[in-house]
């Protein structure tokens, strides 16, 4: 069982938990990611690991609510535990060497773009953080990326906060002026990373996105993650998550995310028999 | 006077247009009366052939003759002498290859139903029997055990049996490793895995779920926690796949994906929350007790047609006789000599139907077994809407890949010398991840193995 220690709403539909997990604490490094599961008969679910504390033990996670595991898990408190969190499974994110990086993070993704932002920093490169939203009251972790950033520019859809535009229309913008970047990381929704990486290819800047495909284990034993980049199948829980944008097929991949979506709007209007809806409630 | 039927006391079993559409065990078990009757056709030959079958080398002539004499609870001492997970070997052990093919019954009939009598001593005793308070002395010594398969298990019951204090580290959330993820309730209950691995917590082995050796702890960090020695009994759970077009179609599983769902999560409960689609026509490809696992189940969740597809004759079939014959009771349909050669899909990119290619036996390859050849034009389409792929799986390289001086051989098996030990020091390996993808009792007989020879060596520090 692992507790949750802290818990904040950072906008309505985004939630953010420290939870006690020493083991992973002490290996966890940006761009790794858990997997959790609320309770006994819940799904394994993986989350990127938004920070860690080595000293004090604790892993921290954001999470949207998208599912009937994502709304369990929002509905529990800090005190309260989880049954199961596993990790820090898959690869770091590879920032050695890196001198002038633009990290860009679309929605809830700024939760996993942050940590390799604050990585890439502490290393000692260049960061110019490129942050998207749909409008201004979904904006998250603005202050922590400032922080990390050397340069930061915010957009939203409606232009309700920052520039009005997408993520695309600043790194665009970016690459023309300066040619000297050596690295673009993007992390949001499939579609902003395919973008992302057809705005990058002609100024033939390395692009890395962070998948996040359906999976169980996590550890290569299913199989359910695999995506395929270069024409050749890879399982993003051991050899990822995070990959050669410019290589990934991002149309199978959302096409395969959609699996389920029938039996998750199934679930979310059903009632167990067996215990009349309780562990929803 | 021994009874001289040539025929083995049968079974009971759930009928098959039944059970093919429920989870519960197909096999009900012998009552007392059938398991004296079925007992009394042991021999006790002096030689004992059945034993020297046996991997772990269970006094089998002896635990039947206290069958006979109604003493039970004696028989289960007798078997757990050297078996410490007897009412799952009793299910799921290839008896026909091993103990059972060296019985001097089955030169003239069947052999005596040593399987049938190991399960029905087991099951007596969880339900009748006294649970033991055990005590052994504590050495002082740490050891520790990567996975909670039949291997880990087995090693680490051996180990705390001779004092040691041991910790199994499992990745997953539950101990069990293939008994529970890949071998299904109807075959082997998940409630007979949880008591005997509550046995082996009783006894003072501890188990750690959620712990991804390689990944959060190193080798290096188990020695430094004063762990002496290590056995590694990970497994092979890297699924294969075909290399044919359509593989990332919606629909196409990897057997491994398709049991856990099933088995570790429940999906065929209403109570949890693991997604699975609801197939009509499955086909599932290869023909070893997975496949056969994995068609089995899939019939259970519905499907009106489940065809396994395999590239050789039912003779050369790896699955036990057991199982295609459960199957073929269950509406099961067999293509042999058949192999796909694409995926095809839909508009939304859901497998639609599968095309594939006949096959004829040509001369014997490395494995002995006849080659299968493809014949010119023989392509057909088989209707399905999911697709299984059982052609087996390779050991995990996530522990080698993170720890210096483990050497591997060239499927990425683990190299050990005949005590089990590997190349690294103090660190042992044994089952799957050594032997590639095999069964729970060799599984099991390698972790007894090296709990001998960790004993042996950390005894004399």
């Amino acid at each position: 069982m692992f507790q949750i220690v802290e818990k904040r709403q950072l906008n309505e539909q985004v939630t953010y938990m420290k939870i006690k997990a020493p083991f992973i604490a002490a290996k966890a490094k940006a761009g790794q990611f858990i997997i959790f599961r609320v309770d006994a008969q819940g799904e394994r679910v993986p989350l990127t690991i938004a920070d860690y504390d080595r000293e004090a033990g604790t892993i921290s996670i954001i999470f949207q609510i998208v599912g009937s595991s994502t709304k369990m898990l929002g509905a529990l408190e800090a005190g309260d535990y989880i049954a199961d969190v596993v990790g820090p499974l898959g690869n770091a994110t590879e920032i050695e060497g890196v001198k002038r990086a633009i990290v860009v993070g679309g929605g809830v993704g700024c939760a996993i773009a942050y940590p390799t932002a604050k990585a890439l920093h502490e290393a000692g490169a260049y960061v110019h953080s490129i942050a998207g939203f749909r409008n201004k009251d979904i904006v998250i972790l603005e202050d922590e990326f400032k922080a990390v950033s050397d340069e930061m520019s915010m957009m939203t859809d409606d232009g309700s906060y920052g520039k009005q535009g997408l993520v695309t229309a600043a790194l665009q913008e970016i690459l023309e002026k300066d040619k000297n970047y050596d690295l673009v990381i993007a992390i949001g929704p499939v579609p902003m990373m395919k973008f992302v990486c057809k705005t990058t290819e002609p100024f033939g800047v390395k692009t890395i996105v962070s998948l996040n495909p359906i999976m169980i284990d996590g550890t290569g034993m299913c199989g359910g993650c695999r995506v395929t980049v270069g024409g050749e199948t890879k399982f993003a829980c051991v050899d990822g998550p995070d990959f050669d944008g410019h290589k990934v097929d991002f149309d199978e991949l959302m096409t395969r995310n959609r699996f389920y979506r029938d039996e998750e709007a199934h679930n979310a209007n059903h009632k167990c028999r067996l215990t009349g809806g309780n562990r929803h409630a | 006077m021994p009874n001289m039927s040539p025929k083995k006391v049968p079974m009971p079993e759930q009928d098959p247009n039944v059970r093919n559409r429920n989870f519960e065990e197909v096999s009900l078990g012998y009552t007392v009366e059938m398991a004296k009757e079925e007992a009394a056709r042991c021999l006790n030959c002096k030689t004992r052939p059945c034993v020297s079958g046996c991997p772990v080398n269970v006094a089998i002539p002896d635990f039947i003759a206290r069958i006979c004499a109604d003493d039970f609870e004696g028989a289960y001492e007798a078997i757990t002498q050297t078996n410490s997970l007897p009412s799952i070997c009793g299910r799921v052990c290839p008896q026909e290859s091993q103990c059972e093919s060296k019985c001097v019954r089955g030169l003239k009939g069947e052999p005596v139903g040593i399987g049938r009598l190991e399960r029905f001593v087991a099951d007596y005793h969880r339900e009748h029997g006294e649970k033991k308070a055990v005590n052994v002395e504590k050495n002082g010594k740490k050891v520790a055990v990567i996975g909670a398969g039949p291997a880990g298990l087995t090693c680490a019951g051996d180990l705390a049996k001779r004092g040691y204090d041991v910790t199994v580290f499992e990745a997953f959330h539950a101990p069990g490793g293939v008994l529970i993820y890949g071998i299904p309730e109807f075959r082997l209950p998940k409630t007979i895995v949880a008591e005997e691995i509550k046995t082996l917590e009783d006894a003072g082995v501890t188990v750690m779920t959620d712990m991804v050796i390689g990944r959060v702890l190193s080798l290096d960090e188990l020695n430094n926690m004063g762990f002496e020695a290590i056995f590694i009994g990970t497994g092979a759970g890297l699924p294969q796949f075909l290399g044919i077009p359509g593989e990332s179609l919606l629909g196409v599983y990897s057997a491994n994906e398709y049991l856990t769902r099933i088995n570790l999560m429940k999906a065929y409960r209403d109570d949890y929350d693991t997604p699975i689609k609801k197939s009509k026509a499955v086909a599932v490809i290869g023909g070893g007790n997975v496949a056969m696992d994995a068609a089995r189940c899939a019939m259970r969740l519905g499907a009106e047609k489940v065809y396994i597809v395999y590239r050789r004759s039912a003779e050369e079939m790896p699955a036990r006789a057991e199982e295609v014959h459960h199957a073929k009771e269950e509406g099961i349909e067999f293509c042999y000599l058949t192999n796909p050669t694409r995926i095809l899909g839909d508009e939304n990119g859901r497998v639609s139907s599968m095309e594939c290619i006949k096959m004829e036996l040509g001369e014997p390859d490395a494995s002995g077994r006849r080659r299968p050849i493809e014949i010119a034009g023989s392509e057909f389409m088989l209707e399905v809407d999911s697709v299984i792929m059982a052609i087996g799986t390779s050991p995990n390289p996530l522990i080698r890949s993170t720890t210096k001086g483990l050497e591997t051989n060239r499927k990425g098996c683990f190299v050990v010398d005949d005590s089990m030990a590997t190349t690294r020091d103090g660190v042992y390996a044994g089952g799957d991840a050594v032997s590639g993808a095999a069964t729970v009792i060799l599984a099991m007989g390698a972790g007894k193995k090296a709990a001998a020879a960790i004993d042996e060596k950390l005894s004399k520090k």
